[in-house]
C-alpha cells in the first residue's frame, strides 16, 4: 500500500509535453478563455492528475491534446509534443492515425465513445483491425484477453451485447478495454471512476496501474476526487478558472499545499476522526468567476482569504515553491502560511 | 445521563421501520409470471429525533427503493413504517409528505426549470393547502433564509444558479412543510468538494437549529463518518450491519463492511492504492446467492455460508448478519 509501486522513470523523454496551451471558445457573450497558459509533461509509466472544480478546464485541456475540441474553439500553444513530435499543427488525418491507436481517451460519459447500435465486440475489434491491419480472429482474441484483464467474467458472451445492456460499471470497463486494444502510449482518463462503487473504483484503479506498468503507458487522470489523486498520481496540476494554480509531485503538493485554493480544497474533505457535531468543514466561499472576456489580476481573488488590492491589479505568473513545485500567487509561501496562522489564532 | 437525554430517550422514535419488503416483478406480461426481485428484503430500523442514520452499500443494493418506501412514493410489499408511533402504510401520501421530505442527488434535474425559486420552494404549501397566500410567501422567505439563499433570488430560475445554490433550493423546498425527517439520497455526490462542504455544514446547522432527523444515503464513507450517528450497511436488499457509527466504522464486523472501509481513499499522498479483501463477481439480484448473499465475494466464507442464511446477532451495540458471529440459541 506504500508508494514503492510508482515506477515512473525520471530520465526518459516525456510521452506528452504541453507548453503554453490556450483554448479560447467563442460564445454569444464573447470569448471564453477556457484554458490559459497550461504547461505540463508526462513520462512513460507516469500519471499526472488534473484536478479542480467543475468548469475549470480539465476536459477542454484533454480534448485539446486529442484535438477533439468543438469547432467554436481556438487552440494556440508554444508546442504540444507527443512522443517527440510536435502535433500542434497536425491535420485531422494525422490525428486520426494517432487517436485510438497510440493516444486513447476514456471519456467522462462512456456512451460518448461506445456506439449504441453496434455490438461491444465489433467496436473493440474494429479499432484493432483498423490500426493494426489485423484479422478479425486476431482482434477477437485480443478483445477477450483484455476483457478478462479488466475483470469481466465470461467475455465471449459480453462481446455479443450492446452498450445499453450493460451496467454503468461494466460499460466503464468496456471503455477501458477498448482504449487498451492498441496499447496506447498515452491514456487520458476523464473521471473514469466517478460513477462507480467505491470497491469497484479501487479495482479499476489497480487495473489501470498494472496495465500502465506493463505497457509503460503515460496517464493523464482527470478527477475531482482528491483521494484518487493522492493514491494514484505521481504529479498533480491544480486548475482554477482555466489556469494551473499549483503543480508538482503529489507528495509535495499534498504535504505542503501552498496556493490558498489548494489549501482550501484539502480542508473541505471530511477527514477521519472529524464529526459534524464537533468540527466544521473548511469551505471556499463564493463561486468560480466567469471566464468570458479579459481577466486582470488573480482569478481566485474574490474567494481568497489572503486577497489584497494588488491581487486585482497585477497578473500572476507561476513561481516556484521549490524545484518542481510551482504555485500562482503574489505572496510568498511564508506570507501565506503566516497569514493563515493569524487567521486560525483569531 | 442527564435529564434532557432521559426525556429524549422516553420519546417515541421519530421513524420506525419493521420488516420492510419491496418486491418488483421483472419481465411480467399477460403471458407469463414475472420473476421476483427483492429490492428491499426485510429491513428494520429505528431513528430517534435529532439523529442521523446513514445507509451505505453498492449500486443496486436497494437504498433508493428503501427511501422511496419511507417517503410514501412507493407501496411496500410487506412490513410497517411508523412516524412518531403512527403507522403510515396505507395512509394517504399527503400525510407522509408533511413529515418525511426528500432531498435528491441531482440538483440539476430535480428542479423544474420553468418555475421560479419562490414557486419551487412554495409548491408543497399549495399542494397541501397550507396557509393563506401571504403566509406562504413569509414561510418561503423564512426557509430561504434558513438555507442561506438571499431573498432577492426568489424570482430567479434554477438555470441562473450554481450547483450549490440549487441544492440549497432543494433543501428549502424540503423544509417548507416543517417535516420531522429529511431523507437525503446522495445529496452531495454531484457537487464539487468545496460546495459539498458548504452543504454538509448547512445540513448540520439545520439539524441543530430545527432538531431534524436525517436518513443520509451516500457512497462516500468519509462523508458518512463525518455526518452519521448510526450506520447501516446494505447488501442486496438487506441490512448486514447496523450500529453506532463509531463502532461500525472503527471496528467493522461484517466482511463486506471491512471491504467498504478498505476502499476509502484518504488524501494521503504517501499511500498507494489499498488491497481489498473481496472476490470478484457482481451478484445478480434476480438470482441472489443462497445462504449468505455475500458469500461468493467473501474471503472468509465457510461451508455453512452457502447453505444457510445467517441470523442477525447483536454484538456490543451493533447488529450483524454473518456466520462468523453465530447466534446463541
Ligand atoms: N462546447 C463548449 N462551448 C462553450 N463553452 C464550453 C464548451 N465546452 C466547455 N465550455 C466551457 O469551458 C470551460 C471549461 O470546461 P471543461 O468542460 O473543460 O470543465 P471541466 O473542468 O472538465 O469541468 P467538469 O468537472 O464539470 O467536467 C467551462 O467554462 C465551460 O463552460
Ligand atoms: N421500479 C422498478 N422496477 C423494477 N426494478 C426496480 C425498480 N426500482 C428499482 N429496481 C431494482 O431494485 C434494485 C434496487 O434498486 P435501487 O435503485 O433501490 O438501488 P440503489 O441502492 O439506490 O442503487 P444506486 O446506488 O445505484 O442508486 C435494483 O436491482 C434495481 O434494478
Ligand atoms: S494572488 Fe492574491 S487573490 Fe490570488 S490566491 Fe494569491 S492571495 Fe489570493
Ligand atoms: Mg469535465
Ligand atoms: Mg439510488
Amino acid at each position: 500500500m506504500t508508494r514503492a509501486d510508482s515506477g515512473a522513470s525520471q530520465t526518459s523523454e516525456p510521452v506528452i509535453d504541453v507548453s503554453g496551451l490556450n483554448v479560447d471558445i467563442s460564445v454569444p457573450a464573447g470569448i471564453l478563455h477556457a484554458v490559459s497558459d497550461v504547461s505540463f509533461s508526462v513520462g512513460p509509466a507516469e500519471t499526472l492528475s488534473l484536478v479542480g472544480e467543475s468548469g475549470c478546464g480539465k476536459t477542454i485541456t484533454s480534448l485539446a491534446m486529442m484535438r477533439l475540441l468543438p469547432r467554436s474553439a481556438k487552440l494556440t500553444a508554444r508546442h504540444i509534443r507527443f512522443d517527440g513530435m510536435d502535433i500542434t499543427n497536425y491535420t485531422e488525418k494525422d490525428m486520426t492515425r494517432l487517436r485510438g491507436n497510440r493516444m486513447g481517451m476514456i471519456f467522462q460519459d462512456p456512451m460518448t465513445s461506445l456506439n449504441p447500435v453496434y455490438r461491444i465486440g465489433d467496436q473493440l475489434e474494429e479499432v484493432y483491425m483498423r490500426h493494426r491491419n489485423a484479422s478479425r480472429k486476431e482482434a477477437r482474441e485480443r478483445a477477450s484477453f483484455l476483457l478478462e484483464k479488466v475483470g469481466i467474467i465470461n467475455p465471449a458472451q459480453r462481446l455479443t451485447q450492446f452498450p445499453h445492456q450493460l451496467s454503468g460499471g461494466l460499460r466503464q470497463r468496456m471503455m477501458i478495454a477498448m482504449m487498451l486494444m492498441c496499447e496506447p502510449k498515452l491514456l487520458i482518463a476523464d473521471e473514469p471512476t466517478t460513477a462507480l462503487d467505491v470497491t469497484v473504483q479501487v479495482q479499476i484503479l489497480q487495473l489501470l496501474r498494472s496495465l500502465q506498468k506493463e505497457f509503460s503507458m503515460a496517464i493523464v487522470l482527470i478527477t475531482h476526487n482528491l483521494g484518487v489523486v493522492a493514491r494514484m498520481a505521481d504529479k498533480v496540476a491544480i486548475m482554477y478558472a482555466g489556469k494551473v494554480v499549483e503543480q508538482g509531485s503529489v507528495q509535495d503538493v499534498f504535504d505542503r499545499p501552498t496556493h490558498p485554493y489548494t489549501r482550501g480544497l484539502l480542508e473541505c474533505i471530511p477527514r477521519h476522526g472529524l464529526t459534524a457535531g464537533h468540527d466544521k468543514l473548511g469551505s471556499i466561499p463564493g463561486i468560480v468567476p466567469s471566464l468570458v472576456g479579459k481577466v486582470t489580476g488573480c482569478s481566485f481573488r474574490n474567494r481568497c482569504l489572503h486577497a489584497e488590492e494588488v491581487c486585482a491589479m497585477r497578473d500572476v505568473a507561476l513561481r516556484p515553491v521549490k524545484d518542481n513545485h510551482d504555485y500562482r500567487c503574489l505572496f510568498s509561501p511564508e506570507e501565506l502560511a503566516g497569514a493563515r496562522e493569524g487567521v486560525a489564532a483569531q | 445521563m442527564n435529564m434532557a437525554a432521559q426525556m429524549k430517550d422516553a420519546e417515541a422514535p421519530v421513524l420506525e421501520v419493521r420488516d420492510l419488503t419491496r418486491v418488483f416483478s421483472i419481465g411480467k406480461s399477460w403471458l407469463k409470471e414475472g420473476k421476483p426481485l427483492r429490492a428491499v428484503d426485510g429491513v428494520s430500523l429505528t431513528v430517534k429525533r435529532g439523529e442521523v442514520l446513514a445507509i451505505v452499500g453498492e449500486s443496486g443494493c436497494g437504498k433508493t427503493t428503501l427511501s422511496r418506501l419511507m417517503l410514501g412514493l412507493q407501496q411496500p410489499s410487506g412490513g410497517d413504517i411508523r412516524v412518531l408511533g403512527e403507522p403510515l402504510v396505507g395512509v394517504d401520501r399527503k400525510a407522509f409528505a408533511r413529515r418525511v421530505q426528500p432531498v435528491f442527488q441531482d440538483p440539476y434535474s430535480s428542479l423544474n426549470p420553468r418555475k421560479t425559486i419562490g414557486q419551487i420552494v412554495g409548491d408543497p404549501l399549495i399542494i397541501h393547502n397550507v396557509g393563506a397566500p401571504s403566509e406562504r410567501l413569509a414561510r418561503v422567505e423564512t426557509v430561504m433564509e434558513q438555507v442561506g439563499l438571499p431573498r432577492r433570488l426568489v424570482n430567479s430560475y434554477p438555470s441562473q444558479m450554481s450547483g450549490g445554490q440549487r441544492q440549497r433550493v432543494a433543501i428549502a423546498r424540503a423544509l417548507v412543510m416543517k417535516p420531522e425527517v429529511l431523507i437525503c439520497d446522495e445529496p452531495t455526490s454531484a457537487l464539487d468538494v468545496s460546495v459539498q462542504a458548504q452543504i454538509l455544514n448547512l445540513l448540520q446547522d439545520l439539524r441543530e437549529e430545527l432538531n431534524l432527523t436525517y436518513i443520509f444515503i451516500s457512497h462516500d464513507l468519509s462523508v458518512v463518518e463525518y455526518m452519521a450517528d448510526y450506520v447501516a450497511v446494505m447488501y442486496l436488499g438487506r441490512f448486514v450491519e447496523v450500529g453506532p457509527a463509531k463502532q461500525v466504522l472503527n471496528t467493522p464486523k461484517h466482511p463486506y463492511t471491512q471491504a467498504l472501509l478498505d476502499s476509502i481513499l484518504t488524501p494521503d499522498a504517501h499511500l498507494g492504492l489499498p488491497q481489498l479483501d473481496l472476490r470478484a463477481g457482481f451478484p445478480d439480484p434476480l438470482n441472489p446467492p443462497p445462504g449468505c448473499r455475500f458469500h461468493p465475494r467473501c474471503v472468509k466464507a465457510m461451508d455453512v455460508c452457502s447453505k444457510s442464511t445467517p441470523k442477525m446477532v447483536r454484538i456490543d451495540d451493533t447488529d450483524v448478519e454473518c456466520h462468523l458471529y453465530p447466534a446463541k440459541d
